[in-house]
């Protein structure tokens, strides 16, 4: 049996062209802080990937700080940015506004800020579609005293994507430093970071088919950061740290090769977005689509379903038998399925929130998975019901 | 016996380990589960480390045998059916046994249930017990090996529950099972018995109790004078049968050991005395399970067990008004309410129940409250 992998959210197969760019590069050594010459080559390396990123992003090279990946950028931004903040306004207790749906990598440094240094901590509400209001942002950006604002760009569960550049306008306006989570977004949507006036924006290698364990704080040059890793003073004192040249260089051929292709990417997964979603609301009649209808509002790899009175990791663990992978949208150490923030947030009662199932699309998708899937799922939802009509 | 689906419940040890193990080597298709059964955090976001390591060890042990393996979250049920009632019987001064409780509520129910609405035919565990299939029905039996026979927690099982559970250890023993283990090279093969109850891994029952519960301290009384000998700090810190760590004030008079003979809880008082103070011979036991045919009304030979490692007493048992009496024929020493009694059958479990109350050797009026 051919497994269906409809999980690309959480991690997609790597790109040969990223592939090839690492294998070249670990055939050479050198630190890229050396100053022989094995170590200005690995620099060569690291300098041409940074403007390469640059240009394919419409961005400075010197906006690109390397880092080991989304949650290490997402905690620079957020600590990096609320810490610096305090100490230029001489204040020790400032507000940051976020929103109950981002990422853990965000949510969990922002309330490690709020428990270990005195932050307030203001969440814009979002509407039943998982879309944060920016009226929320302005209101609590004219009552002053905020350090930071981080709003994702896309939600990773529902595939929301929200109006980061109206936000964007608004902190820039109350010169208040804004942080947006562009992980789910690189790849899927157009960023042009050129003409979006964010102080930060992370972006992630494995999601878009570079290597893991490497990712991107995109900052604005100008701007003030206090470390998080201390050490070797590298990327201007800003993220110490040994730079990885075959990762940078194969995250770097990863971004130019899903920019190049984008449009037609984007248009291809978008098709079978509506496919997925034709097919399972047809084998599952009762199946919700949770956030926004497919097209501009949403994600075009994202597919996010409840399946009301089952339990999402029966659910899980049936497809997976079926050789369907796919997830329930949150993940926990242990292993132990919590229900979904974000869908919690939106409004979702918790029951229906643990009865959902992310389908998320990439470049290996066919309909001919899509078929599987919607063969599968009567019968696996049928069982869970019956699952969980005995726990309940 | 053809081909099954089967739910494996891995504990991260190195029974359930070996159990998975048979299983698959019998042709059956095989799932791995770790329950996740109770969180110690007090935000209940995460568990203590200790089962974090078990799910772990868990989980390399299902790679490493090459089956699906998924954790179950039950800390929900577990702290309902299992938790709150270990709470509740302690305050109501019975000794309840939590991991009969986990078997009857939690593993072979919730569990059970779960597992046969998935599609499943069985779960599969590490105990040792051994299920034969007799003339009327699927029998639970002790396991070989007496040491760790664990057919006394398993008593709770009905004979439904009891045909859709599998323990493919009873007929070894542990010294073997740890054996296998070694030479299937699993991680866990050296890995500790585990004793306690899961959820008081420091094993101080009492100290989790008064936790739990707050301070309600009272006497502790000679029981036959009446003399006040010291204080506790709550009824539910001492087990009928106790003799350590009651730190009593003032010696016996012949300098005998006292024992935990009574617990009033109307009063609060901890009563001692001595040893043979704690002889009964009578049982009368609510609520019972029976494995396969009910009792019934007239006297039948059986042997019954009281606790997870005491000997069996020869005893007769019949039924009277749904309750489970039982007369010994030998006296057992130190008994509590809320403690299960198992009945058997040679080696045959015939079924259990709570012990309401019993009688001192020699007296006919009941000495522990129902």
């Amino acid at each position: 049996m051919q497994r269906v992998y409809l999980d690309h959210a959480a991690t997609t197969s790597m790109l040969p062209q990223a592939r090839a760019a690492w294998l070249e590069v670990s055939e050479t050594v050198g630190n890229a802080s050396s100053l022989h010459t094995s170590g200005r080559a690995a620099r060569r390396v690291v300098e041409s990937a940074r403007e390469s990123i640059a240009e394919d992003l419409g961005i400075r090279p010197s906006a690109v700080i390397f880092t080991g990946g989304g949650t290490e950028s997402d905690n620079l931004a957020v600590k990096g940015l609320y810490w610096a903040r305090c100490s230029q306004l001489g204040q020790n207790q400032l507000i940051i506004v976020t929103s109950a749906i981002e990422h853990h990598a965000v949510l969990d440094p922002v309330m490690w800020l709020s428990e270990h240094d005195g932050a307030a901590v203001e969440f814009a509400r979002t509407d039943r579609q998982g879309c944060v209001s920016a009226v929320e942002i302005e209101n609590a950006l004219v009552r002053g005293g905020v350090a930071l604002v981080s709003i994702m760009w896309a939600n990773n569960e529902i595939g929301a994507i929200q109006p980061v550049h109206e936000i964007a306008e608004l902190c820039k306006k109350f010169d208040v430093p804004f942080h947006t989570d562009a992980v789910q977004a690189l790849g899927q949507l157009p960023l042009g970071l050129g003409e979006l006036d964010a102080t930060a924006v992370t972006i992630s290698s494995h999601k878009i088919g570079g290597p893991v364990g490497v990712g991107a704080l995109i900052v604005d040059p100008f701007a003030k950061f206090t470390p998080v890793m201390h050490g070797g003073g590298q990327e201007r004192e800003i993220r110490s740290g040994t730079f990885d040249p075959a990762s940078i260089a194969a995250f770097a051929a990863a971004i130019h090769y899903s920019v190049s292709d984008l449009s037609e990417h984007a248009a291809r997964l978008r098709e079978l977005q509506e496919y997925l979603i034709a097919a399972v609301t047809s084998a599952v009649p009762e199946a919700i689509l949770n956030g926004p209808p497919p097209g501009e509002a949403r994600l075009p790899n994202n597919t996010h379903f409840s399946f009301p009175g089952c339990e999402g990791d029966s659910l899980l663990m049936l497809l997976d038998a079926a050789g369907i992978d796919c997830s329930t949208g949150s993940a926990c150490t242990a292993g132990i399925p919590e229900p979904s923030h974000v869908l919690l947030s939106m409004g979702v009662d918790e029951k229906t929130a643990r009865a959902s199932l992310r389908f998320s699309l990439g470049r290996d998708s066919s309909k001919e998975g899509i078929d599987q899937l919607a063969q599968a799922l009567p019968g696996v939802v049928e069982r869970a019901l019956r699952a969980g009509s005995v726990s309940a | 016996m053809s081909a099954m689906r089967i739910i494996s419940a891995m504990s991260g040890g190195v029974d359930s380990s070996v159990a998975t193990a048979r299983m698959i080597d019998q042709g059956h298709e095989v799932v791995g589960i770790h329950l996740a059964l109770s969180r110690t955090d007090s935000n209940g976001k995460s568990r203590g480390c200790c089962t974090l390591d078990d799910a772990r060890d868990a989980r390399r042990v299902a790679d490493k045998l090459g089956i699906p393996f998924y954790v179950w979250d039950f800390s929900t049920e577990f702290a309902e059916s299992v938790m709150d009632n270990f709470h509740s019987e302690y305050e109501l001064g019975r000794t309840p046994n939590p991991c009969l409780r986990c078997n009857e509520k939690i593993k072979f129910s919730a569990v059970l249930d779960r597992a046969l609405a998935l599609g499943f035919d069985a779960v599969a565990t590490g105990h040792y017990a051994q299920i034969e299939h007799g003339p009327d029905g699927v029998e639970l039996h002790r396991a070989i090996d007496p040491l760790k026979d664990q057919s006394y927690v398993l008593g709770v099982l009905t004979q439904n529950q009891l045909a859709h559970s599998l323990f493919p250890l009873g007929g070894d023993t542990k010294v073997r099972i740890r054996e296998e283990a070694l030479e299937r090279g699993l991680s866990t093969a050296k890995k500790p018995d585990s004793h306690d109850i899961c959820f008081i891994p420091d094993g101080d029952t009492a100290g989790y109790l008064v936790r739990k519960l707050g301070e309600q301290p009272g006497n502790i009384t000679d029981a036959a004078t009446g003399e006040v000998l010291g204080r506790h700090s709550g009824t539910f810190t001492v087990t009928i049968g106790q003799r350590r760590g009651l730190n009593l004030t003032v010696p016996a008079e012949d300098g005998a050991p006292r024992y935990v003979v009574d617990i009033d809880r109307e009063t609060g008082t901890v009563i001692v005395g001595a040893p043979e103070l704690l002889d009964v011979d009578f049982i009368r036991a609510i609520n019972p399970i029976w494995a396969g045919a009910p009792l019934g009304e007239a006297p039948t030979d059986v042997s019954a067990q009281v606790r997870a490692h005491a000997e069996p007493v020869p005893a007769s048992a019949y039924v009277d008004s749904g309750e489970l009496i039982i007369n010994l024929y030998e006296p057992i020493r130190g008994l509590a309410p809320g403690q299960a009694a198992v009945i058997y059958s040679g080696t045959k479990v015939l079924g259990s129940a709570t012990v309401a109350s019993t009688n001192r050797v020699g007296k006919q009026s009941s000495l522990h409250g129902s």
